[in-house]
């Protein structure tokens, strides 16, 4: 008997949405547009992730070492760095690579050459270049570089610089820059999306206000409830099923178009990040459209069902 | 079958219905009577819940129609027939779909349906007009499909609320019979109309109201 119900009630949805005519058509564009607006969210956040995540790239610390620091010394302290839970990668530059890539980088400064061949010693130390996890992390790297820990001992004397307090400043604000850019994203894609949300409820609403004496008459032949109510959910169902349909196709191009012609801009290939997420996105908008059909539905209905 | 116990009803500045006090058996055809405004349709309402009484109590049977929840009434109304002057037919339906959509809300399987419904468009002369939709449809055969779909699942009581209101003599005259014919066959029927001939080819009970109270029943007078 249930089966029977359920199948009654898909049917049903099913023809409804059929004899809606423009009215549905016009419901399945308003769900699309909100369908739209959140794959614009999504995608945009692909692209403020992606740049933050390259800027965050280029910051790091430098551990300049004294010139006579003992080799197997800055190693060990390289490991013990390495432990760190903060750390992402250390890597070494050894005295000679040190002075190699200085030669490389002043090759047309003659005189700096020239200076340098003079002092026969090499006047470079080693350094490590730290990178963390996270930008908010580098202080508590510096401040472990700073204090003279057990683990690694006498690490300070070695150390002739860290370069982390010039670029203090920097990272501090690029550091409120990145969170701030996220919570404000956060902010507008809440927005963006309660507006597209009370937009689509109100156009379901009036679609169903359509058939408000209908629904009235179907309680007084004695229909049940759900026997009212489900046609009407089935509907929303099919709005959030077309339009996630019509959405995917819809960015096709535009990625397309944005991937061929704006990559350089944005740093990010969004054709091929369209792709390769296309699951995922369209799983998202199938069950954002599907939740808020029913949703929008269920309570429009309920408005006109008591009695 | 039916017991108005000195039922009222007062809307903001208007009294419908002012001690109403009557008793309807099992079987009979009652016509009530009366100008608009004469409280016949707020009447029928409190029959179906449709309104709550200002006072007083309406029984269906041992049953007080205003007491019972939701899923009770639903119950209750699947009891009764209804057939409204504008018809209240669903508009998005084909006639066939219209008369099976009350036959779902009872739980009448698919066998069931597809005998019965062709059955009972013919009982009205509909059998023509079958995947046609209301408003392709005259005012007489709206009125008849709406008959049909009232009396589909053989209810204890028809109501019937100014059915011939839209409708012209000859259809008028059709309805009327129809309606003699579900009495016959053992419903019990409620008939408003301010119709005078309607009531005279009826030939039965008749209640006359006017102001929202009784004030003639030929049940009483003869």
């Amino acid at each position: 008997m249930a089966i029977t119900v359920l199948k009654r009630i898909i049917k049903t949805g099913f023809l409804n949405f059929k004899r809606g005519g423009l009215v549905s058509w016009a419901a399945v564009m308003v769900v699309t547009i909100t369908l739209s607006v959140i794959t614009a969210i999504i995608l945009l956040q692909a692209v403020l992730h992606f740049s933050l995540a390259q800027i965050e790239n280029k910051v790091d610390v430098t551990i300049y070492f004294t010139v006579d620091a003992p080799e197997d010394k800055i190693l060990l302290l390289k490991s013990s760095l390495e432990k760190l839970p903060e750390v992402a990668q250390v890597s070494y530059t050894s005295a000679n690579e040190a002075l190699a890539l200085f030669r490389e980088r002043h090759q047309n400064d003659y005189p700096t050459i020239q200076a340098l061949d003079e002092i026969d010693d090499n006047p470079l130390g080693a350094y490590l270049n730290v990178k963390a996890k996270e930008v908010s992390q580098y202080e508590s790297i510096a401040n472990f570089m700073k204090s003279d820990n057990t683990l690694v001992l006498g690490s300070a004397s070695i150390i002739d610089k860290v370069n982390y307090h010039q670029n203090k400043l920097v990272i501090d604000r690029l550091n409120t820059i990145i969170s701030g850019a996220q919570q404000l994203g956060f902010l507008i894609t809440l927005l963006l999306v309660i507006i597209s949300i009370i937009v689509t409820f109100n156009t379901i609403r009036l679609t169903i206000f359509i058939s408000k004496e209908e629904i009235g008459v179907m309680r007084l032949v004695g229909a049940s409830k759900m026997h009212v109510r489900g046609p009407f959910m089935v509907e929303g169902v099919i709005y959030g099923v077309i339009a996630t349909a019509v959405t995917m196709l819809l960015f096709w191009p535009a990625t397309v178009w944005l991937g061929r012609n704006m990559t350089n801009f944005l740093g990010i290939n969004m054709y091929s990040y369209y792709l390769s997420s296309f699951f995922q996105i369209s799983a998202i908008l199938l069950l954002s459209g599907i939740i808020l059909g029913i949703i929008s539905s269920f309570l429009a209905v309920r408005k006109y069902l008591n009695k | 079958m039916i017991y108005f116990n000195n039922v009222s009803k007062i809307y903001k500045d208007a009294t419908a219905l002012e001690d109403v006090t009557f008793t309807v058996e099992t079987g009979e055809f009652v016509s009530v009577v009366g100008h608009s405004g004469a409280g016949k349709t707020t009447l029928v309402k409190m029959i179906l819940a449709d309104e709550n009484p200002t006072g007083g109590t309406v029984f269906f049977e041992s049953i007080d129609v205003h007491k019972l929840k939701n899923h009770d009434l639903t119950k209750l109304r699947r009891r009764i027939g209804v057939v409204f002057q504008d018809y209240k037919l669903l508009s998005n339906k084909t006639a066939y779909e219209n008369i099976a959509f009350a036959m779902e809300a009872v739980g009448k399987t698919d066998e069931e349906i597809k005998n019965d419904v062709p059955h009972v468009l013919e009982l009205v002369d509909l059998s023509h007009r079958v995947s046609h939709f209301p408003n392709q449809m005259s005012g007489g055969e709206q009125q008849r499909l709406a008959i049909a779909r009232a009396i589909i699942n053989q209810p204890e009581l028809i109501i019937a609320d100014e059915p011939t209101g839209n409708l012209d003599p000859v259809n008028t005259h059709e309805v009327v019979q129809i309606f003699k014919k579900i009495n016959d066959l053992g419903t019990t029927v409620i008939l408003t109309t301010h119709n005078r001939g309607v009531i005279e080819s009826v030939g039965k009970r008749i209640i006359t109201m006017e102001n929202g109270k009784i004030i003639r029943d030929t049940k009483h007078n003869k």
